[in-house]
């Protein structure tokens, strides 16, 4: 073990990188969130932020949608996970992260031939003449999208918190008078709380800033604020102020979800310690 | 005797990929008994210990709970609570939540829980605990908290396996005294698994030898010790020398070269068996009146006694005295008949 005096230069190198690329850049978001193009002091920009509510609320409501989603599909994945030997659960975890080494356009394009008017799974409903059934272009699919991207992301920290639950813990729950469900809600939940606050973040964050997804599978009737803020950088209506007070103004949107989360994950910690 | 009887089991049989862990097992519980299953690790003591918890469902055979079958009962479900290995505390809980866990299950209410709780935890020695998280509490403070949990139910019969398994030995000496203690004042009956011979020896009215999941002797400590039926019973129950023999007939066994008297009959003239004496059990004398006459091979000092290994005849004699003998001594050897015990050799 080094010493903490001498340990503390090994930061060094990220507190560099730290400063340059996240401090200098948050500063000059926060600058143009509040000049107007001329570069003069204006709140312009975040009060105009409520015309576009409808699209805040939605991303909200999808990226929830996808990480209540993920969770309830996560949790019984990483408990299975969790209780196989350890030469299967490796395996397992392989293929669990391997959609995450194929790219993200590619997996996400995938879906859209799948989805499509035409798309295999409408071919393959026509077969019994069910359909065509309209999928693409749908918040579901913006959704299903989310979900398929960011599972992984969900079932890593389960499966992690859960390694770490005893079999004889869950037998002695049976033992004491639990039946499957009371096993669910008074040891497995309260024991893989902070594993939980971790997937919601790791899901939530970019499901609700997510802009390829919902252009993809959306179409144009589910702009999400991530679409909404690469218009104001790339797209037609350029206004580099306006995009950066709704990158502030979503910003502190996570801020406020992740303290949320941690704050529960810290009240689960307290039992723990 | 059927009328105490609280927990049967019938011709138990579990298999493990194929592999068979209790080979038609069948036992008779008593109630308010202590009942110790003692065997080496792998003869199937666990295993039956978690048949009659209801997390192992036998191949086939049957357990009887009270008379009742309950092979298809679920754990939770049974009037039996179990005391893990590895404590298997609830980490998120604080001690006094871990004891109520069960009484809480029962949606009982909080003024018959508090005290119901407080008074468990006195009696196993953790009166002031009740705030401690688990992880501020030593293995044994654990261990004892895992019993509150258990006995706060009432169970009609408490399984305990290798729980005193990962403290110290002073410790588990204090413990052992204690369960006992704790299993006359609960009068109900406790089933303990172990592979300690002592431990067994020391707490059980009644144990149960095991080994290649089948039972080898149900015995009373003293039974066990002082009449094992077979050799791998003499073997595991404390030291023991086991040689050969022939029964010349009724209470006259020879072995070693000597005709010695013993409190043993009904096998055939002249029928080979085997003999088994506890090192503590050998008299030395000096080697011109000794039956027999042995060469000190090595003495080994054991605190309370020396252990001295003895060639007589080609068979290495384990003795227990309190005086050393030198190595490269001649000595002579006197057995009492109460001091042999003879077993067929088709028991062997």
């Amino acid at each position: 073990m080094l010493k903490s005096k001498s340990s503390r230069w090994l930061a060094g190198p990220y507190l560099v990188w730290m400063a340059a690329f996240i401090v200098v850049p948050l500063i000059i978001v926060i600058y143009y969130a509040l000049t107007t193009s001329d570069g003069a002091f204006t709140l312009a920009n975040l009060t105009q932020i409520g015309r576009y509510t409808s699209v805040f609320v939605r991303s909200l409501i999808l990226a929830a949608e996808a990480t209540v989603l993920c969770l309830v599909l996560a949790f019984p994945v990483g408990y299975f996970l969790s209780r196989l030997r350890a030469n299967k659960q490796h395996i397992m975890l392989m293929i669990v992260m391997l959609p995450m080494w194929m790219n993200f356009l590619l997996r996400t394009y995938a879906w859209m031939t799948l989805l499509e008017k035409n798309g295999l799974i409408n071919r393959f409903l026509g077969l019994f003449g069910i359909g065509p059934l309209n999928m693409i272009n749908t918040s579901g699919a913006v959704v299903l999208g989310m979900v398929y991207n960011y599972l992984p992301y969900m079932i890593l920290p389960l499966y992690t918190a859960m390694t770490k639950i005893d079999d004889s813990v869950i037998e002695a729950a049976q033992d004491l008078g639990c039946n499957v469900f009371h096993i669910l809600t008074k040891v497995l939940i309260p024991l893989t709380g902070p594993g939980i606050a971790t997937g919601i973040t790791q899901v939530f964050v970019p499901s609700v800033s997510t802009f390829i997804i919902s252009r993809m599978l959306g179409g144009g009737s589910n702009l999400l604020i991530g679409d909404l803020i690469e218009l104001q950088f790339l797209g037609n209506s350029y206004n580099l102020n306006l995009g950066s007070a709704m990158s502030l103004v979503l910003m502190v949107i996570v801020l406020l979800c992740m303290s949320f989360t941690s704050s529960f994950d810290e009240s689960e910690m307290e039992g723990v310690m | 005797m059927n009328e105490n009887l609280i927990v049967s089991l019938k011709d138990i049989v579990v298999d493990f990929d194929g592999e068979k862990v209790l080979d038609g097992l069948s036992l008779d519980i008593h109630d308010k008994e202590f009942v110790t299953f003692l065997g080496p690790s792998g003869c199937g003591k666990t295993t039956t210990l978690r048949v009659i918890a209801g997390f192992i469902t036998p191949k086939s055979g049957n357990v009887f709970f009270d008379g009742k079958d309950v092979a298809d009962l679920p754990p939770y479900k049974r009037q039996v609570n179990t005391v893990f290995q590895k404590y298997a505390l609830f980490p998120h809980l604080n001690v006094f939540e871990n004891v109520a866990f069960g009484l809480r299950l029962k949606k009982l209410p909080e003024d018959v829980i508090r005290p119901k709780v407080l008074e468990m935890l006195e009696t196993v020695g953790l009166k002031g605990y009740e705030r401690r998280s688990i992880h501020q509490l030593s293995g044994g403070q654990q261990q004892r908290v895992a019993i509150a949990r258990s006995l706060v139910n009432q169970p009609r019969v408490l399984l305990l396996d290798e729980p005193l398994g990962a403290l110290d030995l002073k410790l588990r000496k204090e413990m052992q005294l204690e369960l006992k203690r704790l299993q006359r004042e609960m009068n109900i009956t406790f089933v303990y698994v172990t592979h300690d011979q002592e431990e067994a020896l020391t707490m059980s009215d009644t144990v149960v030898v095991m080994n290649g999941g089948k039972i080898q002797q149900i015995g009373t400590p003293q039974d066990i010790y002082n009449e094992p039926c077979n050799a791998f019973v003499a073997r595991f129950i404390g030291d023991s020398n086991i040689v050969d023999g022939v029964m010349l007939k009724d209470f006259l066994v020879n072995f070693g070269g000597h005709d010695f008297t013993c409190v043993d009959r009904g096998f055939k003239p002249n029928e080979p068996v085997q003999v088994v004496i506890r090192p503590e059990d050998v008299e030395i004398v000096p080697p011109s009146v000794g039956a027999l006459v042995g060469l000190v091979r090595d003495v080994i000092f054991k605190g309370v006694h020396f252990e001295m290994h003895v060639d007589v005849e080609g068979y290495e004699w384990i003795i227990h005295s309190t005086q050393a003998s030198q190595p490269g001594e001649l000595i002579g050897m006197n057995i009492g008949p109460d001091e042999i015990h003879i077993m067929s050799r088709a028991e062997v």
